[in-house]
Parts: structure tokens; sequence; C-alpha cells
């Protein structure tokens, strides 16, 4: 799932400066599950601007409403009358569910409430985890299943770098060496040899380069 | 409202299985404690979101008061210890609203200790009685005006 987490209120008040009436846009898959943009976290977070705007001097008018999905215009469509009602929109979407809403009510100011941070899993409670870089070039085969350019803190795909330390990452110490589970993992399947063939430079073309990228599949198309 | 006269209103969400009954036990044993506390029992502090607490502000709230089990006598072995966690985020969020984030505390007694609950109680009020009275409570419904 997409990890995000939220802005400080602070500075969201300075973001929505200038609205009187605006929608608190939550999203019901991704940002929910990572607890930060959910109809609960719509709740506290509109809950908050309007003391802070209270507090500030102001007087925020804030709705609620949380949506199925952002990043999908059928389900977009069930917020238009709240939208329709409020000067902006503060969406707490992922990156991709703020620009489809911004997309989609192009006449209304859609700002970010969440920073978008990275695609990843819930490691054990409160604890999140980034786990893919979405690189578009996909070698996670060689691999045991760990991905080397988001675990390994120098993206190695012919490692260890050697300055791992007792199975610690020597850049970050409070994360595992990526190569010392890679190890692990191919000797517990039987897969070490993978380990015998040098990679040759990944190709980054896949990855962000020339704008965004575009999957078309003719076969879905109508 | 000058000082002297703001009676703070504080929510206290007490736990069934201690501090209500702790409180209970106090009026049992004619411990006095002040009536600016609005009672809500919970099952376990453990039930208790972030949400709650900042709404309780929200609709004026001048204090809120989370009274759980002494730690490690929970009768859902943890649920004290993540109401802990989630009154502290709460205290930061009340922080950048630009709330006091003394005005939400937790504390934590066994369904025995009536006057300690008691003391609790008092010290939450005198505490809330000298930051003054919310300055979201202004302008909102009272949270008196609410009650059955």
């Amino acid at each position: 799932m997409i990890v995000a987490h939220r802005k400080s209120i602070p500075e969201l008040i300075e973001i929505l400066t200038g609205h009187n009436k605006v929608l608190v846009l939550g999203c019901g898959t991704c940002v929910t599950v990572c607890l930060a943009g959910g109809q609960r976290e719509v709740g506290i977070i509109a809950s908050a601007l309007r003391m802070a705007s209270k507090l500030r001097g102001q007087a925020l008018e804030v709705e609620e409403l949380t949506i199925e999905r952002q990043c999908d215009n059928v389900f977009i469509e069930t917020a238009v009358e709240a939208v329709e009602r409020n000067d902006a929109i503060l969406s707490l979407g992922c990156g991709a569910g703020v620009q489809a809403i911004a997309e989609r009510f192009s006449d209304k100011p859609v700002y970010a409430g969440l920073d978008t941070t990275f695609i990843g899993i819930l490691e054990e409670r409160g604890i999140w985890t980034e786990k893919c870089s979405a690189c578009g070039d996909c070698v996670l085969h060689n691999y045991g299943g760990i991905c080397p350019i988001t675990q390994c803190a120098k993206q190695l795909l012919n490692g260890p770098c050697g300055g791992s330390r007792e199975d610690r990452c020597e850049v970050r110490p409070d994360r595992p060496c990526a190569w010392q589970l890679i190890y692990q993992r191919l000797k517990d399947i039987g897969q070490l040899d993978r380990l015998r063939k040098i990679q040759p430079p990944k190709n980054w073309s896949t990855s962000l380069d020339g704008g965004p990228r575009v999957i078309v599949r003719e076969d879905h198309r109508i | 409202m000058n000082s002297e006269a703001f009676e703070p209103k504080i929510l206290a969400f007490c736990c069934h299985y201690c501090a209500y009954a702790s409180a209970d036990l106090a009026g049992t044993m004619r411990i006095q404690y002040p009536p600016n506390v609005r009672i809500i029992r919970t099952p376990c502090t453990g039930r208790l979101e972030v949400e709650y607490f900042i709404k309780a502000f929200e609709q004026g709230a001048d204090g809120v008061l989370i009274a759980g089990c002494l730690e490690g006598g929970c009768h859902f072995i943890e649920g004290n210890l993540c109401a802990k966690r989630r009154v502290n985020a709460a205290r930061d969020l009340l922080a950048e609203i630009g709330l006091e984030a003394e005005r939400l505390r937790m504390v934590n007694v066994s369904a025995a200790e009536a006057r300690p609950l008691a003391e609790h109680i008092k010290d939450m009020v005198q505490t809330v009685r000298r930051l003054g009275s919310s300055p979201i409570a202004a302008n909102t419904t009272s949270i008196t005006e609410n009650l059955p």
C-alpha cells in the first residue's frame, strides 16, 4: 500500500489561509490502512483545524467526507455535492488521490493534507516500512524476494558492500543489512548460486525518467 | 468571566474496572471531590481514541481526564498502556492546535483507591483553573447543555 503521514496543523492552517469553507476529504483505501487519511483521521484533522483556526482569530468552516477511493473517478463523483459547498478541498489522499481530485474539480483549489512517503507494508503495529521503489524493472526474482534497491542503503545489485556490522547496515545501524537478508533467504531456498552471476547496471529508464510513466493496455481499452 | 468565578468543566473518562469503581467507592466513603468533573464510564481506557479527546475539547471541555488502571493491572492486560500512548499523541496534537497540553491528563488508580482518585481530580481542577477557561469553549454549546 501507499504510506503517508499527515502534515502538521500549523502547516495546514497556513496552506488554507484565505479560505472560509474547506472540505477535508479522506480516502478509504491505502491511507485508511496506514492510519493517515481515513474517516477517523478526517474527523481528527477537521476538529483540529476548526479549533486551531478559531484560536488564530479565523472562522474556518470545515466539512468532513471520506470517499472509497480518491484515485478513481467513479468514487470521486460521490464527492461532487460536498465539493460544490466549499471553497477549497484539503485532500487526505495520497499524491495520486490529490491530483485526481484536482483534475476532476478544475475550478477548486485542492491541497494535500498528507506527505505521501512510500510504498510499504505494516511491519508491526504502528510501524510501516518501505518495501518497493516502483523502479519499473523488478529484480526481486534474483534476490530471494528482498529488494536491494529499496532495502539496501546503497542500492547495490552486487552486494554486500563490506561495511555491515553484525548484520546491521552501516548507513542505518537501526536497520538490518539488506544483503545479509538476501544471502540468508537465498541460502534458505537453495538458490545461493544466483549470487554467482554479476548483475549488469540496472536499466533506470523504466524509473522516473522523462516524465510520468504510462501503461497502456489495449485489451482493456474501450 | 473572571478567574475567581471560573469553574472548569472537565470530562473524565473512567475505566469500568478501576477509576469508575473508585469514584463509586469515594461516594460510599463520603470522600469529597470537586463537582467539576463529568464522568463517562468506559469498558477500558484502551477503548478510547484520540478523536474522543479532541472532540471533547472542540465541544467545550476545559480539561479532559483519563483515569485507567494501574500499569500492569489492566483487566485487558495492556489497554491502559495503549491509552497512555494515545493520550501522549493527543497532547502533541493539542500543542499543534495551540491549546495547552496540560488540559489533557491520564492518571492511574486501582478500584480501591478512592482517595488518590479524589486527589487526582482536585489536582486536575486546580491545573485547569490556573490555565483558565478553554479559548475553544467560548461561543460553543456548553457540554452541560448536552447532558441528559
